[in-house]
Order: C-alpha cells, then sequence, then structure tokens
C-alpha cells in the first residue's frame, strides 16, 4: 500500500516544531508500525537527508520504549497494543498518518518523536519500591498470598511505563501509571509496612513533576496496551486519603 | 594460563569455603571504592542495587532513556530455582545436573552448582521485593515445568517474568538512585573500557542526546551489557543489543570465550518479509500444551485443521518419547529445521512448522489456556492475523540467547584485572546450550548473590593509585571514538547501516546459524571482511555528532559487530565436534544426532585479540567433570 504521513519534526528541546509531509511507497501489510518507519528512514538517508528520531527496542510490546501519537492517539487506533505491535493490516492504502510525540507538559520533546519521560524514573526512585536490602530473606513460601490478590497485584504490575496514559489525558495526569505502582504494593503483604510513606511520596513527587490531575476522563483506561484497570486510581484515592488521615503505625 | 580460581574442596562446599576466604573491605571503607556497572538490566540493575546497599559508590550506565527498558523485560515464561515445592524429586543437585547436562558438558561444574544454589535465595528475595508470581488457591508459589527439565521448577508471573523480575530489580536500583547511593546515567552507551596500568579504571561513554563523549573513572568496571545476538541481524533481541561494550573489552585484552554457543529458540513467530526488523519469540512455556507438528507428505498445502490425525508427524514426540514436545531447544530447533529442509514446512516461506493447542484445550478447556497463555495468544494474534484457539500457531527457530561471552574466572572477573563480567555478557553458566528460565536465575545470580562477595576480594587485595578523567589514557580513547565518528560521518557513501546489518546477518545465518560446516565456515569468513571493507568505504549516515542521531548509533554497533563475527566465524570453524547449540555437519551420528569428541573439545576456547582482520589466538580452559559423568546427552 502506499500512504502519506505527516510527521512531527524538531530539531531539539528550544526548537520549535512542525509536521513534515512523507510519502511511502510498498508498505505491506506484514509490517509492524515501527518497521514502516524504518522504511521511510532508510529512504531519507539514501535522499541525505536525516532520518525521523523515535524511541524502540523490544519491539515486542513489553519495554515500554516506543511511544507516538498516531492520528491523535496514543499507540495509535488499536485497543490494548504498543505502537511496536500495530501491524500495517490496520491501515488502509491511501491512507493519511498524522505522526506526533507523546504531548505532556511533563514529558518534554527531546528530539523530533523521542520525549523525555525520566518523570516516572523520579517518581519510582521517590517511593516506588519495597525497602528490602539484598540479603537471606525467610523463604519465599513462608508468607502466602491469595491468589486473588496476587493476581489483582499483577494486573496492576503488568504496567510498562510507556506514559501513554499521561498523553491521553487531557489534564496531563500520571494517575494511571502511579496508581499500577502504589496497588500492586499495596495488594501485597510485604508493601504493607511502607504503605502510607508510599503512596504520599510518590503522589508528592508526581505533583512536583508538573503532572496534571484526575477528573474521570478515563482515557488513560482506553489507551492503555496493558489495559491497566482505572479501578486501581480509586485504589490509590483511598490509599492516599487513609495515608493522610491515619497516623504511619 | 588461564586461572578458573576455582575452590579446591567438594563441590557441595566450594562457594561457602571461598566466601570465607575472599578478603573482606571494612564497612566504613566501602564508599572509598567506586563502581562503574555498564548496563542496566537484571544483572546490572541487581548488582548496583547490591553494591550500594553494602555501601559502596555506584554509577551505572544505560543507552536506554530508563533502567526499566532493558531486554530482560522480555523474558516471558519464568526463572529456575531448585525449591522443590512440587515435591517431585527436585533438589539443588538436580538443577545442577540438568544445567550442566543440558549445556553437553561445556560449563565448568563449579559455577553451575554455584548458580544452582543461589537460585533458591533469589526467589525469596523477589518476594520480599514484591514480585507478583503466580500462586496457587492456598497462597503458595506456583511451579511449571520448562523445556529440558522433567520437573516443575519454573516459577513464573504469567507470561511476563522477565518483565516482573526486571521491575523488582529497578525498583530496588530506584530506590538507591533516590538514596544518592547510586548514579543514574541514561541515554549513554559505553563506547570503550580504559585501561591504566593493566586494570580496567573507567569507560568512555557518549551522550546520545548532546552526542557529547564523556569520561568516566572508577575502580572497577562491571559490563553486564548482555548478549550479541543480533550479529545475526534478526533475532529475538531488543533493536539496540549490541556487542560494542564487550568486544571492545575484548579489544583491549580481555578473553572472549567460545563465542560459537548461539542458541537458537526453538519457538519464535517466522519471518514474514524483507522489511523484518526482528523476530518475536512465542515463550516455550507454550510448548507445555502445545504439540508441535508438521504433515507427513511434502507439499501437504492443506490448512492444518483439514489434515487428518494420521497425515501429521509430531516429529518430537516420536523421536523422543520421554522428552516429547520438551525436549531441549537446540534438539527442538535442529529438528524444526530438518523437517522444513526435508519440503515439509508450513507459512509462506515453507520455513515454519505447526504448534497446536487443540487437544490442550480439549483437555483442559479453553479458559484453562487462556489462564496459562492469555497474554501470548493475544501478541500471536497481533502480529499474525491467526487466532492461535481456533487454528494452530505457526513457529520457526531465531536466534536468541547467547552462551558464549567474555571469559570470566569464578569471581566473575575477566583477563583484565578490575573488569567484572556478568549475566549473558559472561560465557560461565550454560555451557554449549542453555536450558529455558535459566537466564533470568544466571543475571540475578550473578548481580544479587556472587558479585557483591568477590568485587570485594579484589578492592581488598589491590591498590589502587588516584586518578580522574584527565589522565592521558582518558583523552587517547575520547579522541581515537571521536575521530572514528568523524570518519564514520565523512565517508558518505550509498549504503545506510542497517543495509549492512542485514548482509552480515544473512552470511551469518546461512553459514553460522542452526548448522555450520567447513566449507561454509571458511566461506563466510571470506565473505565478513569484505562486507567490513565496503562499510568502511560506501557507508551513508545523515545527521550530525552533536545531537541525538539514531542512524550514527546504529552505525558504531554495526562497525563493531562488522569486526566481533570473524572470532565467532573461528571459534565454530576451530570447535570439531558437535555439542548443544554448535552443530557442525561434519560430526553426527547416523541419526543424525550431535556427536560430541569429549577427547579433544572437553575445554572452554578462550580467545585473545591479535588485530582486527588476524586471527585471534586461541587458549584453552580445560573443563573437568568430577560430580557429573560426561555421557551422551540422550532425551529420547
Amino acid at each position: 500500500m502506499k500512504l502519506t504521513l505527516y510527521i512531527w519534526r524538531q530539531k531539539d528541546p528550544k526548537s520549535k516544531g512542525f509536521m513534515e509531509k512523507h510519502q511511502v511507497d510498498n508498505v505491506s501489510e506484514d509490517m509492524s508500525f515501527l518497521e514502516m518507519l524504518d522504511v521511510l528512514n532508510e529512504q531519507l538517508i539514501h535522499e541525505g537527508k536525516e532520518a525521523v528520531a523515535f524511541d524502540h527496542d523490544c519491539r515486542e510490546g513489553i519495554c515500554g520504549a516506543c511511544s507516538l501519537t498516531i492520528n491523535g492517539n496514543p499507540h495509535g487506533p488499536e485497543a490494548a497494543t504498543t505502537t511496536c505491535q500495530l501491524h500495517m493490516r490496520k491501515f488502509k492504502d491511501g491512507d493519511s498518518i498524522y505522526i506526533e510525540p507523546f504531548r505532556a507538559k511533563a514529558f518534554p520533546v527531546i528530539k523530533d518523536l523521542v520525549t523525555d519521560r525520566s518523570a516516572f524514573d523520579r517518581i519510582m526512585q521517590a517511593g516506588g519500591f519495597i525497602s528490602v536490602n539484598t540479603n537471606q530473606p525467610q523463604d519465599a513460601n513462608a508468607l502466602p498470598v491469595s491468589k486473588l490478590k496476587a493476581d489483582l497485584a499483577m494486573d496492576a504490575a503488568a504496567c510498562i511505563g510507556c506514559g501513554a496514559c499521561v498523553a491521553a489525558c487531557p489534564n496531563g495526569a500520571s494517575m494511571l501509571f502511579v496508581a499500577a505502582k502504589v496497588s500492586q504494593f499495596a495488594l501485597l503483604p510485604q508493601g504493607q509496612p511502607e504503605r502510607k510513606r508510599r503512596v504520599l511520596s510518590m503522589v508528592e513527587q508526581m505533583q512536583e513533576e508538573g503532572f496534571g490531575g484526575c477528573t474521570n476522563f478515563y482515557e488513560c483506561e482506553a489507551v492503555c496496551p496493558k489495559q491497566i484497570s482505572v479501578r486501581f486510581i480509586a485504589k490509590m484515592n483511598r490509599e492516599y486519603l487513609g495515608a493522610f488521615v491515619g497516623k504511619e503505625e | 594460563m588461564l586461572d578458573s580460581k576455582i575452590p579446591c574442596g567438594p563441590i557441595k562446599e566450594k562457594w561457602d569455603k571461598h566466601r570465607f576466604e575472599l578478603k573482606l573491605v571494612n564497612a566504613a571503607n566501602k564508599r572509598k571504592y567506586k563502581v562503574l556497572i555498564v548496563g542496566t538490566g537484571l544483572a546490572g540493575a541487581s548488582a548496583a542495587a547490591s553494591l550500594a546497599e553494602l555501601g559502596y559508590e555506584v554509577e551505572a550506565f544505560t543507552y536506554n532513556d530508563s533502567p526499566r527498558r532493558a531486554h530482560s523485560i522480555a523474558a516471558q515464561g519464568g526463572i529456575n530455582a531448585a525449591k522443590n515445592y512440587t515435591n517431585d524429586g527436585d533438589s539443588i543437585w538436580r538443577l545442577f545436573y540438568d544445567t550442566v547436562k543440558g549445556g553437553d558438558f561445556r560449563a565448568r561444574e563449579a559455577n553451575v552448582y554455584r548458580l544452582a544454589q543461589v537460585s533458591n535465595s533469589i526467589i525469596d528475595q523477589c518476594v520480599a521485593q514484591g514480585v507478583p508470581f503466580a500462586r496457587e488457591y492456598g497462597g503458595l508459589l506456583a511451579n511449571r515445568s520448562f523445556g529440558g527439565a522433567q520437573v516443575s521448577r519454573t516459577f513464573y508471573a504469567r507470561g511476563q517474568t522477565g518483565q516482573q523480575l526486571l521491575l523488582g530489580a529497578y525498583s530496588a536500583l530506584s530506590r538507591a538512585v533516590g538514596k544518592n547511593q547510586v548514579k543514574m546515567h541514561t541515554r549513554k552507551e559505553m563506547l570503550d573500557v580504559v585501561l591504566i596500568d593493566g586494570k580496567a579504571r573507567g569507560i568512555v561513554t557518549r551522550d546520545l542526546v548532546s552526542g557529547k563523549i564523556e569520561s568516566h573513572w572508577g575502580d572497577a568496571v562491571i559490563l553486564a551489557t548482555g548478549g550479541y545476538g543480533n550479529v545475526f541481524f534478526l533475532s529475538t533481541n531488543a533493536q539496540a543489543c549490541n556487542v560494542t561494550a564487550t568486544y571492545r573489552a575484548y579489544k583491549k585484552g580481555a578473553f572472549f570465550a567460545n563465542p560459537c554457543f548461539t542458541q537458537i529458540h526453538p519457538t519464535c513467530i517466522p519471518v514474514s518479509g524483507e522489511h523484518q526488523s526482528k523476530l518475536t519469540l512465542m515463550s516455550e512455556s507454550l510448548r507445555n500444551d502445545g504439540r508441535i507438528w508438521v504433515p507427513k507428505n511434502k507439499g501437504d498445502n492443506r490448512p492444518p485443521n483439514e489434515i487428518p490425525e494420521e497425515e501429521r508427524d509430531y516429529y518430537l514426540e516420536r523421536k523422543y518419547p520421554s522428552f516429547g514436545n520438551l525436549s531441549p531447544r537446540d534438539i527442538s530447533s535442529r529438528s524444526a529445521k530438518e523437517v522444513c529442509d526435508d519440503g515439509r514446512g508450513v507459512s509462506a516461506t515453507g520455513y515454519g512448522v505447526y504448534l497446536d493447542f487443540a487437544d490442550a484445550i480439549n483437555r483442559l478447556g479453553q479458559d484453562v489456556i487462556e489462564e496459562r497463555y492469555g497474554n501470548l495468544f493475544e501478541m500471536y494474534e497481533r502480529i499474525s492475523g491467526d487466532d492461535p484457539y481456533t487454528t494452530p500457531m505457526k513457529i520457526y527457530p531465531a536466534s536468541h540467547y547467547t552462551m558464549g561471552g567474555l571469559w570470566v574466572d569464578y569471581n566473575l572477573m575477566s583477563t583484565i584485572p578490575g573488569l567484572h563480567v556478568l549475566g549473558e555478557a559472561n560465557f560461565s553458566d550454560h555451557g554449549a546450550n542453555r536450558l529455558g528460565a535459566s537466564a533470568l536465575m544466571q543475571g540475578l545470580a550473578d548481580g544479587y548473590f556472587v558479585i557483591p562477595y568477590t568485587i570485594g576480594d579484589y578492592f581488598a587485595t589491590n591498590k589502587f593509585e588516584k586518578i580522574d578523567t584527565e589522565h592521558i589514557e582518558f583523552k587517547k580513547v575520547e579522541k581515537a571514538e571521536t575521530e572514528k565518528i568523524n570518519r564514520i560521518l565523512s565517508i558518505k557513501g550509498k549504503k545506510t547501516p542497517s543495509q549492512f546489518h542485514r548482509e552480515l546477518g544473512k552470511v551469518m545465518w546461512d553459514y553460522c546459524g542452526m548448522g555450520r560446516n567447513e566449507a561454509g565456515l571458511k566461506k563466510a569468513l571470506e565473505l565478513v571482511p569484505k562486507i567490513r571493507e565496503e562499510f568502511w568505504q560506501n557507508l551513508t549516515v545523515t545527521g550530525s555528532a552533536e545531537d541525538l542521531n539514531i542512524v550514527l548509533e546504529k552505525a558504531l554497533r554495526v562497525a563493531d559487530f562488522l569486526e566481533f563475527a570473524e572470532i565467532l566465524l573461528w571459534d565454530a570453524l576451530e570447535r570439531r565436534e558437535s555439542c548443544g547449540a554448535h552443530f557442525r555437519e561434519e560430526y553426527q551420528y547416523p541419526d543424525g544426532e550431535a556427536k560430541r569428541d569429549d577427547e579433544h573439545f572437553t575445554h572452554v576456547a578462550a580467545w585473545e585479540f591479535t588485530g582486527v582482520g588476524n586471527k585471534p589466538n586461541r587458549h584453552i580452559e580445560p573443563l573437568e567433570f568430577e560430580n557429573v559423568k560426561l555421557a551422551v546427552r540422550s532425551y529420547k
């Protein structure tokens, strides 16, 4: 198939960006979206032009590096799919496709389609862990966890940290990302000692990074490639309130 | 001359004895030592967190935008441990035995035994960190069996075990970064290691955003930079995975061990066309319930559901009745190649076999299969457009993991003093073939439970001159790297880095892939230098060196692959036997099984750099098997 691409180009964080038009022919429906961009980049290099910079790595939907807002949707039109797992069979010959970076105040553009998502790392550094040193802890089976809770914790832990939730949110909120981590640990017995401290620190860092607040649009859940549920946001809100009113035991 | 430093005494006591004999660094003195850790996957992140907790000054480096992106994250199936929770006869000894046997008797017994010993601590540690492993209704941990094992010793978190373990290590690392115990450098790629007075004292990196070439000094350097599977261009590795860090260390004097031991994973989605940038692995846990088959007759083009039972060849069950579909990776991969070479392959290219769940769905119900493999089935459907609940999956082997790597001693130190190598980047534990669910185990064993002990001994027994990055050796490397980059940008030829990479990959896959022979390897040794020569004359890289330039990054990585490929070929040529993943067509039994030559090749081959394009020197570390009897590996 033949496609017309409109791609965001931006030299560096300070320069002004613009949409650039490109034509790609010979796109096969078995290609992934990123392989289609590879084809474009090979074409650009051969023309002596600079390749379009975009983040990607594992190309199997798990590392969370790939991003892109495709026709206005973070990770494109298909539900529960990262950009690298989006295949061209979802598009038609002759389509025009608009490709932009993830847009959010807390994710500044570094170049072209590459954004800086290190705010997520700093939120994790503020409290996204259980404080155990490497040592010889008790036997793993000494602490039973109900299957239901373990499964629910795993639902939350499936987050790949891509940031689509932020890009989709009209407020640029990172509630789903933070809620997933907070919930995973709050559901497990290992997470209890730091339960209150964790949610307070992570939320504080989240606000410091310039993420917006949640006003229940649920756009985050709609675009999440791992289908993390907004119920975890409700859980985080309860955790946060609980941490505020109650004292740390 | 290669001193593996394996402690003497009975194998069960070696590690305990060694730990006692290792010199310690006083708690208050640890902060005076700085460790540079390159790579933040399972091995690197776990080492960074553990060393920081001990009090060392740690700086960690990744070329990704966050440590959480490392390719350890993609491991699906699970992690082995000798817990024997399932009461099916497992033990440390059995995990040790299985790993030595699975590695086709080309791994060091002492290292493997230690790996099996610490495997249990890894599970304890990960559970304490909040890794949400799968559980039974009683609340205890669930286990499953995995390729190459007859016991259920694999712990898992749905199909995302690697992700959950990496996020566990990443959260421990994040905690240390938050407490300013680790300085984290993201989007920085190591270009070279810096030696001062013969010791590894630092690295030179390129900032992938600003393009700046920067020096970093330390008292020891740890490489946890993964494998070199992308030398085949198409592999299950992430796009950025490369050999540069380990190859550059090799050029500085570290020996490269057993590079020809490259694992081909049996269950990947087949190639669909020229545009393909990577191959996607479907967890081999699928082989627990899926049955592998091809049509009995050549050229049978009927859809799979129309081929009656008696016209199907379940070739693994037929040839290896006791292991069947769970036969080790090398055997499964080679068998798939055999039936496809025989003209019975499926998929458009003729290189594919069926992995069929119809029986398992009938026996267990679709909900059980969905619970076990739901996300894998979804992923398959997304990529191939087929629904595996109703039509069999198509799979084919692909380059996946590299058992070879930098040579290390029992302390995980390379032949360069102070340069330690962890995880897939070293060679030590898997011999000629790695068993499923053992890579995660080894990465975390090295990072959490080995290097924190052994690195202290290196510090306690060596003197370190005070240095900084103004040292002439740093300046020399910075200058050389800058010149190399300028040279790459000035070629202005006609072919892109990807084109060269694809060309190299094709040569390597055709002549040094699943089957290898002398004539083919010699041919490849002629072809690779030609591609390399053309690279330096006809490469084109657009953009500049002073900002984020994805084409330049790629070119630098491909340049090193083009040199490295030759050591792999030499190793494959000189190892005149078939063992594990290394199948030399000249050395096989009449029934097609691999024929090992224990008399001449029960050793590690460690290669020493002698100049680009020259044949490297081959050193030998003899392997002694005192506890496991050398035997023909049979899975029949």
